[in-house]
């Protein structure tokens, strides 16, 4: 059985320009150890995807319209916000983007980080105090002792995210969502937290969905991709293939449109025409049609469904036109 | 240096900071920008990158007059900018202009694109109102969008958009130099692609010079002509492009290099990063010598304790016009 099963997951936001069906149909599942990216741009549903996982979509304006996310058999969406609270920071925690605003101002790295274990261990303050220095010198952080004393305004960006990190790894969840984990740190922070990252994971198996913008971030982390637009899966499938000769027009849109450190500076990048759809307003069809170039004008007819397009069945693409896409590296 | 349109020399920029000792005799000093030179050529791009806080915003603050230097001479075709009055600035400020990072902040959100184009150019007394309307539908048009949005609001447009509104600004002044304050790191991909382009093609139509500030050097390295490598406030490492993305030569550049994730998991899976040890060191109290030498992978290799006590300067590194501060033998 697979660690995590997210079946037809539904969310939509009200809003007073209509309805925006955030995440609208995804379904996926990981196994334990196994690292996902989710990637795509702003607004593509990545981030809610998680929040939903979490059972943490605001509501109002959000709504779970349907859909399980089971760990391991149990559906957190079926569950009582008292199950849930057992399950978050435990077997499931998150990492968010901005580590100022997700760390509590008031509050020293220390109680921030003894609370989980309190919590959800039973420790004693002085146990949990332990386990918590324990937890700091892990990620990484010189002088835990002294840094459970300081309020997260005196550590750096790194450092702030180290102990985002750490906290989320106290209870050795099973299952960790980093949502944009590095994105606001400069590269030489960056590549010390995803070394770190990979680290802890190859120690402890703990599978990890690593929501990001940044296709390098995902090509050195994940097994697995799974591309998002507008709400649904448009593609997915293992790292390597896909990244090398991807099947949906809009991944190898953007695939193209990335600014790279090797092939030609000089030549003018391949960017995807048009502006990302107005959510609340989609078109009846494949939503990204009026930005594609292999777009036929029946793809405006109907929605296309994420099918099989492998035979080795570890790939799919939702797109009508993907066996008509001219080969790329395959030729 | 001749044909140069911007030269900046020994340009330093120190924020006060709080008083220490006996009735605040001890001012202590931020030192964003602590002796930055460089040249900028007609139709080039100098890139200027660095991580967060070494003073490349401030730099580009200082240039385009938003603070006064606190020393260093900022000249324009020849004319030092550093010793003007505000008024004295209104001429070359045309002539500068600047592109900002948020494409939602940088827009006033009660005026209308039209009023947002046509106010430089009644402030600079360009023309009669209808020639400013018609400029700035002309420049609508060049930077791809429709000439028709003139009446509407920034809220009304998505960021890759409105980043084209701010460019269409900067270029109502007809400007011969823009300072580019990461102007496409807030874009999707997508998006920002499009916007890399429509630079460099504006570029070729106005010979633009553009000083193209960025963090993201896959971006940099598609945009620039030459690149400075800044690190607390002082510029370590400036090469033409090819060289230095091909040979690196400073230890810094090296690391900051090898930090960028490759969009390609084959590379990803091999390459060896250079990850470098703690956090940039504040600027209000930066390490000896050489402010790199606390997070030098390579110091090892210089004998003695130089690093840590002598200020390196920049000088020629092997080939070309490449230059750097470090120690190491080239």
């Amino acid at each position: 059985m697979a660690l995590l099963d997210v079946n037809d997951l539904r969310v939509r936001f009200e809003t007073h320009h209509g309805t925006v069906r955030a995440v609208d149909g995804v379904s996926f599942s990981l196994d334990a150890g196994e690292t996902l990216g989710l990637v795509g741009e702003s607004g593509s549903g990545k981030s809610v995807t998680n929040l939903g996982i979490m059972g943490l979509v605001p509501s109002p304006p959000g709504v779970v319209e349907a859909g399980h996310v089971l760990l391991e058999g149990r559906d957190l969406v079926q569950m009582s916000d008292a199950q849930l609270r057992g399950v978050r920071g435990n077997e499931v925690a998150m990492i968010f983007q901005d580590p100022m605003t997700s760390l509590n101002p008031l509050l020293t790295v220390e109680r921030q980080l003894t609370e989980v274990l309190e919590l959800h261990r039973n420790m004693t303050r002085a146990e949990a105090r332990r386990a918590a220095a324990k937890g700091l010198d892990e990620v990484g952080i010189p002088e835990p002792e002294r840094r459970l004393e300081q309020y997260p305004h005196e550590l750096s960006g790194g450092m702030r995210q180290r102990v985002m990190i750490a906290m989320g790894l106290l209870c050795e969840p099973k299952l960790l969502l980093a949502d944009e984990p590095t994105t606001a740190l400069d590269v030489t922070i960056q590549a010390q937290i995803l070394e770190l990252m990979k680290d802890l994971q190859e120690r402890r198996g703990t599978a990890i969905i690593l929501v990001t913008h940044d296709l390098g971030v995902v090509a050195g982390m994940a097994d697995r991709v799974h591309v998002m637009y507008a709400g649904r899966l448009v593609e997915t499938g293992p790292i390597g293939s896909l990244f090398k000769d991807p099947r949906h027009p809009y991944t190898r849109g953007l695939l193209q449109s990335v600014p790279r450190l090797t092939g030609d500076p000089d030549v003018a990048l391949d960017s995807i025409p048009g502006q990302p759809p107005d959510l609340a307003a989609l078109p009846p069809g494949c939503s990204f049609a009026p930005r594609c170039s292999f777009a036929k004008p029946t793809c405006e007819l109907d929605q296309p469904a994420l099918d099989r397009i492998d035979s080795q069945d570890t790939r799919s693409s939702a797109c009508f036109e993907t066996q008509n896409l001219p080969g790329e590296s395959h030729q | 240096m001749s044909g140069a349109i911007l030269e900046v020399r020994d340009l330093c920029k120190y924020f006060p900071m709080g008083k220490s000792g006996w009735r605040g005799a001890g001012q202590e000093w931020l030192k964003a920008v602590d002796g930055v030179s460089f040249d900028l050529h007609p139709g080039q791009t100098l890139g200027l990158v660095g991580e967060s806080g070494c003073g490349k915003s401030t730099c580009a603050r200082t240039i385009v007059g938003l603070y006064p230097p606190t020393a260093g001479t900022i000249r324009f075709n020849g004319n030092d900018l550093g010793s003007l009055s505000p008024r004295g600035w209104a001429p070359y400020r045309r002539k500068i202009q600047m592109i900002f990072q948020d494409p939602f902040a940088s827009l006033d959100p009660r005026q209308t694109v039209g009023s947002i184009l046509t106010e430089p150019m009644a402030i600079h007394k360009l023309g009669k109102p209808r020639d400013r309307r018609l400029r700035s539908m002309q420049l609508l048009e060049a930077v791809g969008l429709n000439p028709r949005h003139l009446y509407r609001y920034p809220h009304e447009f998505s960021g890759g958009q409105r980043q084209r509104i701010g460019i269409a600004r900067a270029l109502a002044l007809e400007p011969e130099v823009i300072i580019c304050d990461e102007p496409v790191s807030a874009l999707d991909v997508s998006i920002q692609a499009q916007v890399i382009n429509l630079l460099g093609e504006l570029q070729q139509q106005f010979n633009l010079a553009y000083l193209f500030i960025a963090h993201d050097l896959a971006v940099v390295r598609h945009i620039c002509h030459r690149v400075a490598v800044m690190y607390l406030g002082r510029v370590v490492e400036v090469a033409d492009r090819d060289t230095l993305f091909a040979n690196p030569s400073h230890p810094y550049t090296r690391s900051l290099l090898s930090a960028v994730p490759h969009v390609d998991p084959e590379v990803e899976s091999v390459r060896q990063r250079i990850v470098l040890r703690g956090d940039v060191p504040s600027p209000l109290d930066p390490p000896s010598g050489c402010t790199f030498h606390p997070r030098c992978p390579e110091r090892d290799q210089v004998s003695g304790d130089r690093c840590s006590v002598e200020v390196p300067i920049l000088q020629g590194s092997g080939s070309g016009d490449q230059q750097r501060t470090c120690h190491l033998d080239t």
